[in-house]
């Protein structure tokens, strides 16, 4: 495509003023008269019976209005559905109540909801309330949920066994039989809480009269949610708008249906009143999705070349206490086709057992799937190194799927767009003054100080889709986008785009794709997103698809548009539409350039319709649903450079590069802030986050007094650059950006973190490194 | 997220504060609110009824009391940061205040209500221990003074009486010749210590250690000073190996916290580490 000035450009984000100075529209900054608060209450034990529940004392509270119990509330709501139905696995559902009616399966499981005037007295009501449980064993390990003997969630999913997902390319056995290096390791890669800032909530209006039920609700895919709700409540779709304009973050953990806000909309059609609820940060920490939580038991077959020839993983994942909407892909396929990576391994070999546990359901998030195939992959190559002498950079160089073999078939049948992986690590090892790094780090080493340089060179699966991809993964629904464009008689443009950014700055973003397309003033293009309503039907922003996805429809109906707009701009100036030329705006004729019209003249015609043909109706705008020919794959190098204090094991980031090539960008300002804030978090999980439970399935880190959400103050100072290898999926060449940093940045801090221990005869230590588990592994290799 | 129901007092006194306590039995004295507010939110406290103390005039403020500095105790973080007077004569405390919390915890909270609070992981109680403070309470009996030494006792529990406030610290100046350093390996999550040590060191002038007091704060359920580890040290030159030697004293005869982050063990180690490195430095600091 032409790039023009808008493309490329770094543009402030259009709607910062709005969220950073208090004027968001946040579910909860939404107000109906009338409207009642909805409380939940939550199962404080992990596994028990419900033997009573009396709500007495509650009912009688001055100020509450309702309360349901789980048995109130089973003729108003269908379970919760689970929409990743991946096939060949046997998939064993998990019947999932809104609100428990037998048994609880968690902490933070809904026993009961309160309806009041006020929260306050909402929470004095949901501690009235008195449950008495049959408390049961639980089980939190999935590995040991598995084992004969433990505690069963459901009489009918034996031995807690959700799913078992295989993916067996190639014979493994033969190689693993004559390979030169063998390797095995088992992997933890710990259980995360996504911690989006605003946390979940909805406001459910139901109109008795009309029969509408207009739902705000912090919705990554409000589309979805719409069909989701109409699925559980019976109301049909027509009758349900959903609302998620303004949502704080989501990482994947404000994708799927949730309990509350089914509940909401289920009250407020039994009552006729508006309800809201929003979730303290505590629910949030127990009842909205967790993400990771795989335990991996990894072979690999190698060369003494260090030529890999073949992989084998065996993974558990906890899927928690029940199975969340897209969980059952999660682990299976968004992790087990991208296991090859970045390099040429002809074999893949992959087991995935699905687990149900006393803990809280996982799901999605920010990576979903890619982050536990690229750390095991870049631990294990590191391992590898090691025990060959090899540089970890070179180990990979002679991995790496050579740039000359794009598109790429994979073993485990992806086809990677395009890439040169190698000019991403050179790129990376140049920033990073990688020959002088290795010198100081044996210099330091000679005085007892310990640093370490850790790579990661990542590619990855973005922009989610084709639908027939998904539907061949059991995924229940398509992976398109859509858009609509229309043209104001003005020649101002209204944009209505399926995709929902809830952080990401799509709002500038797609104003610049429209802008250049139409070449209208970036000022003159409305970005409308998040109301179903107003938008077509759209799939939501996720799985780095926004831009790849939904930003490839925005331009397809631009260009109907412009053909449209052509035609009659041709027949006004009275030549063939084929003769005309269009530059900044403006219509042209070819070696006449003084005879033409300006995209805002065509605009007003179309609308006035006095001189149109009769074969061109009045009007400007177009819809498209872009449905791409296959994903995106973006790829880069990262490396960490790290200083360990092997006295208290605590980690200081010394440097930070990151090489990603995520295809063109369009505003590389906005490309930046995703990478570093992706960086942030990936990097959080390798040393500060861990969502740990007790033995008793208690969340011992349920409050940000314990969960290590990174502080400016921890991170380093990032240095970002980039390389350009366009796709060719989709005409802007792009392929997304939202989830590079996370998955890169993970494997690259421990990678660190082990190297500056190499001398301690330190090979491996699991997630995350927190300093006392780096304080023993030190003392146990030093005593 | 959502208190119980309270009653709010606003004294304007400290004797309108000290009739209120006794009228109210359940009362809880609010200053900066940083940690009684959180706790309230959360339902881990609920008092019947707040006694705000912050707007009482008598009790902030800092002043110079001849060889004592005095500091009231709704006195902010922020106006200590910003003292001049507490700069120059009792540097350690911006230092330690410099790592509390942030900058919305500074402007709010005070230093009496962090003491008088005794969250084991607080950083102050560490420096007033280190420093030798007095701590005035005014009760219903009058007034009376409590070494920091006897301050602290346990778990979220000092000596004050239910019905008495804490008014006024009191801080002797340092002698010449001394160095004063606070050390703390914070939670990456909370920001709280988990281990905080306050060491006060005072140079002879043949160079050897006159006079030291050790702090230490995070690790157990309340702060303490390390007797074990200054009386290791007085007469020595404090060189790198006493400093070593005297710090291995520092976990003995003490009970260590334990949670998700760091382990009893951990803590005795950090303990024994974040000491040496608060000597260490107070050491420098002492030599000029």
């Amino acid at each position: 495509m032409a790039v023009t000035k808008l493309f490329g450009a770094a543009i402030k984000r259009r709607e910062d003023p709005r969220l950073i100075t208090g004027r968001g529209n946040f579910t909860d900054h939404i107000r109906l008269p009338g409207t009642l608060v909805m409380a939940i209450k939550r199962s404080p034990h992990a596994h028990a019976r419900i033997v009573r529940i009396d709500t007495s004392k509650a009912r009688a509270m001055r100020g509450v209005v309702a309360v349901y119990t789980g048995q109130d509330l089973v003729d108003k709501l269908a379970p919760v559905p689970c929409a990743w139905l991946i096939p060949d696995s046997d998939l064993k559902l998990t019947p999932y109540r809104a609100v428990a009616v037998d048994k609880v399966r968690y902490v933070g499981d809904a026993v009961a909801v309160v309806v009041a005037e006020d929260r306050y007295v909402a929470q004095d009501a949901i501690e009235a309330i008195d449950v008495e449980y049959e408390v049961l064993p639980a089980v939190v390990d999935q590995e040991k949920a598995m084992e004969s003997g433990a505690p069963q969630l459901y009489d009918e999913i034996p031995n807690n066994l959700a799913f078992h997902w295989k993916l067996h390319i190639g014979d493994f056995d033969a190689i693993w039989n004559e390979a030169e290096v063998r390797l095995s390791r088992r992997l933890i890669n710990h259980r995360l809480i996504p911690t989006a800032m605003e946390p979940r909530g909805a406001l459910a209006a139901y109109n008795p009269g009309s029969g509408e039920l207009t739902i705000w609700c912090t919705s990554q895919n409000p589309h979805v949610h719409r069909l989701l709700l109409s699925a559980v409540t019976g109301l049909p779709e027509t009758r349900i708008r959903v609302i998620a304009t303004d949502v704080g973050g989501g990482f994947g953990s404000k994708i799927p249906m949730y309990a509350g806000e089914m509940i909401a909309a289920a009250i407020s059609r039994d009552l006729g009143r508006p309800i809201k609820w929003i979730e303290t940060r505590q629910e949030n920490c127990v009842a909205t999705i967790h993400g990771r939580d795989h335990i991996q038991y990894v072979d690999i077959a190698a060369r003494r070349d260090g030529t890999i020839t073949g992989v084998r993983v065996r993974a558990y994942a906890n899927m928690g206490a029940y199975l969340s909407t897209a969980a059952p892909g999660v682990p299976t396929w968004l992790f087990g086709l991208m296991l090859q990576g970045a390099y040429a391994i002809p074999v893949i070999h992959c087991d995935v057992y699905g687990v149900l546990t006393n803990t809280t359901p996982t799901d999605a998030y920010r990576g979903a799937g890619r982050p536990e195939a690229t750390y095991l992959l870049e631990r294990m190559i590191d391992i590898l190194a090691r025990e060959l002498g090899m540089d970890p950079a070179e180990i990979r160089r002679k991995n790496f799927i050579p740039k000359d073999r794009f598109p790429y078939t994979t073993p485990t049948g992806l086809q990677y767009d395009s890439g040169d992986y190698e000019a991403t690590l050179n790129r990376a090892l140049e920033l990073v003054d990688y020959s002088t790094l290795r010198r100081q780090q044996a210099e330091l080493r000679q005085q007892g100080r310990y640093i370490g340089i850790g790579f990661s060179t990542y590619v990855e699966v973005c922009g989610l889709a084709p639908s027939q991809a998904a539907g061949a993964m059991g995924f229940q629904g398509g992976l398109w986008e859509s858009a609509t464009v229309r043209v104001h008689p003005t020649g101002k443009v209204t944009v209505f785009t399926g995709s929902n950014p809830h952080g990401q700055g799509e709002e500038t973003t797609f104003a610049q794709l429209v802008a250049d397309e139409l070449g209208v003033p970036f000022e003159d293009v409305e970005i409308v997103h998040g109301d179903t309503e107003m938008v077509p039907f759209g799939m939501g922003t996720y799985g780095s698809r926004s831009t790849a996805v939904g930003g490839a429809a925005l331009v397809a109906a631009c260009r109907k548009v412009k053909e449209k707009a052509q035609r009659i701009a041709a027949h006004l100036l009275e030549v063939a539409p084929e003769d005309l030329a269009f530059e900044n705006g403006r219509f042209f004729v070819k070696g006449a350039p003084d005879r033409g019209m300006t995209f805002q003249e065509v605009a007003l015609q179309a609308y006035l319709a006095w001189k149109l043909p009769r074969d061109i109706e009045p009007g400007l705008e177009a819809t498209h649903f872009w449905d791409p020919v296959n994903n995106t794959f973006p790829f880069g190098c990262h490396i960490c450079v790290v200083e360990v204090d092997p006295e208290t094991g605590k980690v200081d980031f010394l440097k930070y590069v990151a090489v990603d090539d995520v295809g063109n960008v369009i505003n590389p300002m906005i490309v930046d802030g995703q990478v570093h804030g992706g960086i942030a978090q990936g990097l959080a999980q390798a040393v500060y986050e861990y969502a740990a439970y007790d033995a008793n399935g208690q969340l011992l880190s349920a409050s940000l007094m314990d969960y290590a959400i990174p502080k400016a103050s921890m991170l380093p100072v990032f240095t970002v650059d980039r390389t350009v290898t366009p796709t060719p999926v989709n005409p802007m060449g792009v392929k997304g950006a939202g989830e590079t940093g996370t998955i890169a940045s993970t494997p690259a801090v421990v990678n660190a973190v082990i190297d500056a221990l190499a001398p301690f005869g330190i090979e491996h230590i699991d997630m995350p490194l927190t300093p006392e588990r780096i304080w023993r592994a030190v003392r146990e290799r030093s005593s | 997220m959502y208190p119980s129901t309270f009653t709010y007092y606003r004294a304007g006194s400290v004797q309108e504060a000290l009739k209120l306590l006794v009228e109210n039995p359940d009362a809880k004295l609010l200053a900066g609110g940083h940690s009684l507010i959180p706790a309230m939110k959360l339902r881990l406290a609920s008092p019947s009824a707040l006694i705000d103390i912050s707007r009482v005039p008598e009790l902030a403020g800092i002043r110079d009391a001849g060889d004592r500095i005095v500091i009231g105790a709704t006195t902010r973080y922020d106006d200590i940061q910003r003292s001049e007077l507490v700069r120059q004569v009792l540097p350690i405390l911006p230092e330690a205040i410099d790592v509390i919390g942030d900058l919305q915890v500074r402007n709010m909270g005070t230093i009496g209500g962090s003491l008088a609070h005794a969250d084991p992981a607080a950083d102050l109680p560490a420096v007033v221990l280190a420093l030798g403070a007095e701590l005035k309470a005014v009760g219903p009996d009058g007034e009376r003074t409590i070494p920091a030494d006897q301050f602290f006792v346990d778990l979220f529990t000092t000596a004050l009486q239910p019905n008495e406030i804490l008014t006024e610290i009191s801080f002797p100046k340092p002698p010449a010749r001394t160095g004063i350093s606070y050390q703390k390996f914070a939670n990456p999550a909370s920001g709280y210590a988990v281990v905080g040590a306050a060491a006060v060191v005072t140079l002879g002038e043949d160079g050897k250690v006159a006079a030291v007091r050790v702090g230490v704060t995070g690790a157990g359920p309340y702060a303490v000073r390390r007797q074990s580890v200054e009386q290791a040290l007085v007469g020595q030159e404090p060189t790198a190996a006493a400093i070593e030697a005297a710090s291995q004293l520092a976990s003995e005869g003490m009970t260590f916290n334990s949670d998700i982050f760091a382990s009893d063990e951990y803590r005795a180690h950090l303990t024994r580490v974040f000491v040496k490195r608060a000597l260490t430095r107070a050491v420098e600091r002492a030599r000029g």
